[in-house]
């Protein structure tokens, strides 16, 4: 993947190692923003803090590799042991990180149903914006202060095996990232389009008050769709760590930046949307870092994001205007 | 009275370092009471403040380093670049509102800092510009001073310059710009129906604000001598934001207070650094959750 490699490669070769490693980090950036999707889908809040959340499940991840003393790759049972509890505590933490969030910092400044008649979109956006900000500097600092300011080493415990084809080597850990993801992204729109609760979500994005008529609770979905979200940011931040092998508790803010780059690239609140926007954001990056300069790297999210509210605020796959808050 | 005890607090209580730390919350004051004219006045999110700090603090760098000019004819062209610069970021960005509005100018601190960071030909890289010329009053036949490194000049300076930020801060909100600004916060739509160019009053909110950072930017430039694209980052965009935020959204006295207390507040509690940010983050949720107006600002109704 270094210089050195990709001088030897051929140029077919090289395209294919880049899509390659551009399509698993984009994976990564698919999960992490399909957070933020649901949540702006449902209540209209860019929930800046979920690039924290994310940064949280890697470190639980971590934790949980470091309470069972895994230090070098493992095979078979112990494999997908060690990855299933790394998997449920880092969804378990962060689903109730979300669930926290939502209702200590976002549900207070919700407007009640009686006073939200007619202006319920003059929701108090400044308010939240800054509440989630503060929320972000309180999880940085908390992680900080527990796990120290410097890097943290992820331990590698998927089997280093890889393919190679003519230069273009793909990892199993790689194999894994877009399994996981395929599957969790799959199980989501399954539950989005065909279960109760999935209705309900939908409905809720819809139209609050007329949800909160006919008896569905509103608040309960909205805490769910967090957990929900957080869940996903989670595993996303498990993948990251074993990926990038550290973690840092700065992790959180341009991976959370980008993720959400990726879901305003699909369309904001669209779900599928989100695990487009990420793949394509992914592959964006890697073809720029790979062909003009990996100085700039961090550079393309931005410019990216930020032409694309300039001109196209709807994304490639989305349905709504910009123009409204 | 304020300004007696700040006039002559150098003088009773010369102790060099304490001096550098209200000096540089004097800093804070003249940065927060740019942003003011934008998140307060007008009512626009912009989370990316630091650049426009960045911007003049690197143009009078490179306009003393390579051109050789001095300070006092530096500072103008300094302040010029970033609010000229904010104005031509405000015309495609202020076309998006509300948070999408945030979001883009965030995007623009950061492009702004890589950039600063990867251009190295020009601004030093991560080095950042040194031996920039700290400012000299020189009369003719008279008499030379150059301000070096000591703190009291500069503390006046600062002083001198934020009062007076202060005071067109006070008028321009009182002003018929002024005024269409608070409309335009209040309800857009509501004043776009009322004859308000909006669009171009947006554009020039975010110009004075980005030029009121740039001559904050400049000062910077020459108290240290040295920039580097670090002291630029987004953290500091969100500190100048908190300040704005916690002292009352649009009220002067209050962006001036809470620039004074959160800018000296890290020196005060140097022994709890760690936790600072930490006990910063939850003050931030509870401000917004009791008293989103902040300590000094207007009624509840005022936020869009």
């Amino acid at each position: 993947m270094g210089l050195t490699s990709s001088i030897l490669m051929s140029p077919f070769h090289l395209l294919l190692q880049q899509l390659a490693n551009g399509f698993t980090i984009g994976a990564i950036y698919a999960l992490i923003a399909l957070g933020y999707t649901m949540v702006y889908g449902v209540i209209r809040l860019i929930n800046f803090a979920h690039g924290e959340v994310f940064m949280v499940g890697a470190y639980l991840a971590l934790t949980a590799l470091l309470i069972l003393g895994v230090a070098q790759p493992l095979t078979g049972v112990a494999l997908v042991g060690v990855l299933t509890a790394c998997i449920a505590l880092a969804i378990g933490g962060c689903g109730m990180l979300g669930l926290g969030i939502e209702r200590l910092a976002y549900r207070p400044l919700r407007p009640r149903p009686a006073e939200s008649s007619g202006r319920s979109g003059q929701a108090p956006r400044l308010a939240a914006l800054i509440t989630a900000i503060g929320v972000s500097f309180f999880l940085q600092n908390a992680v900080m202060l527990l796990y120290g300011a410097t890097d943290r080493r992820f331990p590698a415990f998927i089997p280093a095996r890889r393919w190679e084809w003519g230069g273009t080597s793909l990892t199993l850990l790689q194999v894994v990232i877009w399994l996981t993801s395929g599957v969790l992204m799959v199980a989501l729109q399954m539950l989005v389009m065909s279960t109760k609760l999935g209705k309900a979500m939908r409905a809720t994005a819809q139209d609050p008050t007329a949800c909160r008529l006919l008896g569905i609770p509103v608040d309960r979905i909205i805490a769910l769709t967090f957990a929900l979200g957080s869940g996903f940011a989670a595993v996303g931040g498990m993948l990251f760590g074993l990926y990038y092998n550290t973690v840092n508790f700065h992790d959180g803010y341009l991976t959370g930046l980008k993720a959400f780059t990726a879901a305003v690239l699909g369309g904001i609140g669209n779900i599928p949307g989100a695990m487009v926007g990420g793949l394509v954001l992914g592959i964006l990056e890697a073809l720029g870092a790979g062909y003009l300069s990996s100085q700039w790297k961090n550079v393309f999210a931005f410019v990216v994001l930020v032409g694309l509210l300039l001109f196209k605020p709807t994304g490639l796959l989305g349905e709504r205007v910009a123009d409204r808050a | 009275m304020s300004v007696i005890v700040a006039l002559i607090f150098p003088l009773v209580h010369p102790h060099s370092y304490h001096i550098d730390v209200v000096t540089t919350a004097g800093i804070y004051v003249i940065l927060a009471l740019g942003l003011n004219v934008v998140v307060g006045f007008t009512g626009l999110l912009h989370l990316g403040y630091a650049a426009f700090f960045a911007i003049g603090a690197y143009a009078y760098g490179l306009l003393n380093l390579r051109l050789g000019w001095p300070f006092w004819v530096g500072l103008g062209p300094a302040a010029m670049a970033a609010g000229l610069s904010g104005v031509l970021l405000g015309i495609p960005a202020l076309r998006v509102r509300g948070d999408y509005l945030a979001i883009v100018t965030l995007g623009f601190g950061e492009i702004v800092r890589i950039a600063v960071t990867n251009l190295e030909p020009w601004t030093g890289g991560p080095n950042g510009l040194l031996g920039i010329a700290h400012p000299v009053i020189q009369i003719p036949g008279v008499d030379r001073y150059d301000f070096g490194v000591e703190s009291m000049p500069y503390y006046y300076l600062v002083l001198v310059v934020a009062v007076s930020v202060m005071m067109i801060c006070v008028r321009m909100g009182r002003s018929r710009v002024g005024r269409a600004w608070a409309a335009i916060r209040d309800d857009e739509l509501a004043a776009s129906c009322c004859g308000i160019d909006t669009f171009q009053l947006k554009v020039l909110a975010q110009g004075v604000g980005a030029a009121i950072a740039g001559l904050a930017g400049a000062i910077f430039a020459a108290k240290q001598g040295t920039i580097t694209p670090d002291s630029f980052d987004f953290i500091l965009s969100v500190m100048i934001l908190a300040m704005v935020v916690l002292g009352g959204l649009g009220s002067v006295l209050g962006v001036v207070v809470g620039a004074l207390v959160l800018g000296t507040l890290p020196e005060l509690l140097r022994g709890f650094e760690q936790y600072r940010m930490l006990v910063f983050g939850v003050i931030m949720i509870l401000m917004m959750r009791w008293r989103p107006q902040g300590v000094f600002g207007h009624p509840p109704r005022l936020r869009a």
